[in-house]
């Protein structure tokens, strides 16, 4: 099992580090997307990362800020996930850009009418915050670690300025005062900075799909579901311990899933059915586009089969104590969640805004169609190795599960 | 190879003349002619009575316009006006326009939609050629993350190459499509022969600065820009009339200062059949439709 773990990571890996090579050797060229569809997978790939981030932030935030004491063993998982899947955002929407060489310009010369603009400067934000959040968890647990050789030991004595003595409960105390205001700074943080994406779609006027004031709040609790989802699935299988805790938390865990998954589906009926049922305009030729076009089936069998009704019916089995279908039903909803993001973001630029224009001037670049070419994916697949791989390093060097190293609870 | 030589020398030779064309071609038509007596047919002592007659093409008056507007001093207010009922459908401004700019393949500043109506044998064609409107809201500026694209004074939306990142929320953005992307393609690509040809190479003068494209890991602008129609902002600044104006078969691009009551612009845009699309969204496009 394990075996096959490390050969599907090293294919992963290989397809990704093509990718990766092949964007700086041919730039956009081998891109499918063009100038009337100027957004493509990375974008919707960019946004399902960045909403993993939040998701897990704010899962972790309920400890740190809003005390439930119940969540508090992956409070500290949730922190490095967050940060993973920052960078595969931050990564995949860099590769995005025209120019690479040119993103710092972004903070020597920002334009704050952009929402693209606040997006940066407040992910920096939420990156620093991160990364000391992160510290301030762990370090209580470091001075253990100080006379270790290899990373983990240089880490302890770095971070802790080579103290033995442990932590005191006192300072322990002082720490978890200081995570609290962090976390306070940060739950409004990460909840600007998603609905701000929400936003960058939602101001949109061109884009008549995207310009709906629901957007914020649709894309808050996309993150909340997706980046729940994925800490649930990786709590359910890869937590090294499956104790009574484990067990409890898990059922926590997959009911809180469940109502999200509920309440997203809400959210969303209240976007579609009202273009559905006036039944004219564009608004609501692009949605049934989205629905019964050529790509009926991201949004039927991904979106709907496999990304709710499956979860759900799992759902419902696996909180009567079925584990393994509560993380596999978590699972899905994180994965697929990218089809949710991919029919936010194509549907509405697949539809023309001048009827005609695709006829005035003929070049494959100048189309209606859209669909992620192989160089695409690998890109993306090269964001989530990278991701991964992150996730996995800080697990191994770093004391995050239970203030301990992988291999000490494993 | 030597065959190949001698047709690249060739082809570089019609191509040197080709330019050497459109350089002479860009001189600006002498202005300051006064309208031409039209030379009547004598009439047949029974016929009806002609009117006096006086001709000009439109372009002289526009040119003498032009040099009115960059005379007087003050910002003048450029607008473009298509008459559809004159276009005939030829597409010269999009050619031209690509020569002018040296754009390459999938870049597009001014293409031309045509529409047909009916059914045949009952049919008939329209057609709307569609420039960068130069909105005076424009909805592409304000998305811009790193300030790269801006509203001129003088009514053109100027976009900064050497600033722009790439990250095409303008495309996104424009509600006429209006801008599109430079993925650093060319035109010799996967064809057979040695690399490019001169007119690749060529540097394009828009925004009235000198850029050669490029692609590569960092890719010379406008490769991996967002690209658009600069109502010629290069050749205005040298006393010459847009492109797409002065190539028009049909005479039906205008353009000029609408802030003079003088100019045949202002007439034109002032008629009640004088329309902008997507009027609705409040953008206020500075260019306008004469249905
Ligand atoms: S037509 Fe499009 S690109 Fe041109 S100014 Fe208006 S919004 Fe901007
Ligand atoms: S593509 Fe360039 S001009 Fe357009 S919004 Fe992005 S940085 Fe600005």
């Amino acid at each position: 099992m394990r075996a096959w773990g490390w050969i599907l990571y090293g294919v992963l890996a290989a397809i990704g580090l093509a990718g990766f090579f092949l964007r700086f050797a041919t730039g956009h060229q081998l891109a499918g997307y063009g100038s009337y569809v100027p957004w493509g997978l990375w974008v919707a790939a960019y946004i399902y990362f960045i909403g993993l981030s939040a998701g897990a932030f704010l899962l972790s935030a309920l400890v740190y800020v809003f005390g439930v004491r119940r969540l508090e063993p992956i409070a500290p998982l949730a922190l490095v996930v967050a940060l993973a899947s920052l960078l595969m955002a931050l990564i995949t929407i860099w590769f995005d850009l025209g120019h690479l060489e040119r993103f710092y310009y972004v903070y020597l010369r920002p334009n704050f009418r952009s929402m693209m603009a606040w997006m940066v400067w407040l992910y920096t934000a939420y990156g620093l915050l991160l990364l000391s959040e992160l510290y301030f968890a762990l370090r209580r647990h470091l001075p253990r670690y100080a006379d270790r050789r290899g990373v983990t030991g240089l880490l302890a004595r770095l971070l802790t300025g080579g103290r033995k003595t442990p932590f005191t409960q006192e300072e322990i105390h002082r720490d978890e005062g200081i995570l609290r205001v962090l976390g306070t700074i940060g739950v409004p943080l990460a909840i600007a900075f998603h609905g701000g994406v929400g936003a960058l779609f939602g101001t949109v006027v061109a884009q008549d799909l995207w310009h709906s004031p629901i957007y914020p709040i649709l894309f808050l609790t996309g993150a909340l579901l997706s980046g729940g989802a994925l800490m649930t699935a990786v709590y359910v299988f890869f937590w090294p311990r499956k104790d009574g805790q484990w067990k409890e938390l898990s059922l926590l865990l997959g009911r809180v899933v469940l109502g999200l998954i509920l309440f997203d589906l809400l959210l969303e009926w209240a976007e579609y059915s009202i273009p559905m049922w006036y039944g004219v305009g564009s608004e609501f030729k692009a949605l049934w586009n989205t629905l019964f076009g050529p790509f009926w089936y991201v949004y039927w069998v991904f979106h709907i089969l496999l990304g709710v009704v499956v979860p759900v019916l799992l759902l419902l089995w696996g909180v009567r104590g079925r584990l393994g279908a509560i993380g596999l039903a978590s699972f899905l909803v994180a994965v697929t969640f990218l089809a949710i993001r991919l029919n936010l973001v194509i549907p509405s630029l697949v539809h023309p805004k001048l009827e005609g224009l695709v006829h005035a001037y003929h070049d494959h670049r100048l189309t209606f169609v859209y669909f992620p070419t192989w160089f695409e994916w690998s890109v993306v697949v090269f964001s989530v190795v990278l991701g991964f791989t992150v996730t996995y390093v800080l697990v191994r060097i770093l004391p995050v599960i239970e203030g301990r190293l992988l291999k000490e609870v494993a | 190879m030597s065959e190949m030589e001698s047709r690249r020398a060739f082809l570089e030779k019609v191509a040197s003349t080709v330019f050497a064309g459109m350089v002479l071609g860009g001189q600006p038509v002498k202005a300051g002619a006064e309208p031409v007596k039209v030379e009547l047919p004598p009439r047949p002592p029974d016929g009806p009575i002609l009117p006096e007659l006086e001709y000009e093409d439109v372009l002289v008056r526009m040119q003498r316009d032009l040099e009115r507007a960059l005379k007087k001093g003050t910002t003048p207010k450029w607008v473009m006006v298509i008459d559809t009922r004159k276009c005939v459908g030829c597409h010269a401004c999009t050619v031209s326009c690509a020569v002018e700019n040296k754009l390459p393949p999938g870049v597009v500043y001014r293409s031309v939609i045509e529409e047909q109506i009916g059914k045949y044998p009952e049919v008939s064609w329209r057609f709307l050629p569609r420039p960068c409107m130069q909105c005076d809201n424009p909805p592409c500026v304000p998305v811009c993350p790193v300030g790269a694209t801006w509203k001129r004074a003088d009514g053109i939306v100027e976009i900064d190459y050497d600033a722009c990142i790439g990250c095409r929320y303008c495309l996104v953005s424009c509600p006429y499509q209006a801008r599109t992307f430079d993925f650093g393609e060319s035109w010799t690509q996967d064809t057979p022969g040695q690399g490019q040809m001169p007119y690749e190479e060529l540097p394009t003068f828009e925004w009235g600065e000198v850029h050669v494209r490029k692609e590569g890991v960092v890719p010379s602008s406008p490769v991996g820009n967002a690209r658009k129609c600069s109502f010629c902002l290069h050749r205005l600044e040298h006393g010459l009339l847009p492109q797409c104006v002065t190539t028009c078969i049909g005479r039906a691009t205008f353009f000029g200062d609408a802030s003079d009551p003088e100019s045949l612009v202002f007439q034109l845009i002032h008629q009640p059949n004088a329309m902008r699309l997507k009027e609705e969204l409040g953008t206020e496009p500075r260019v306008y439709y004469l249905v």
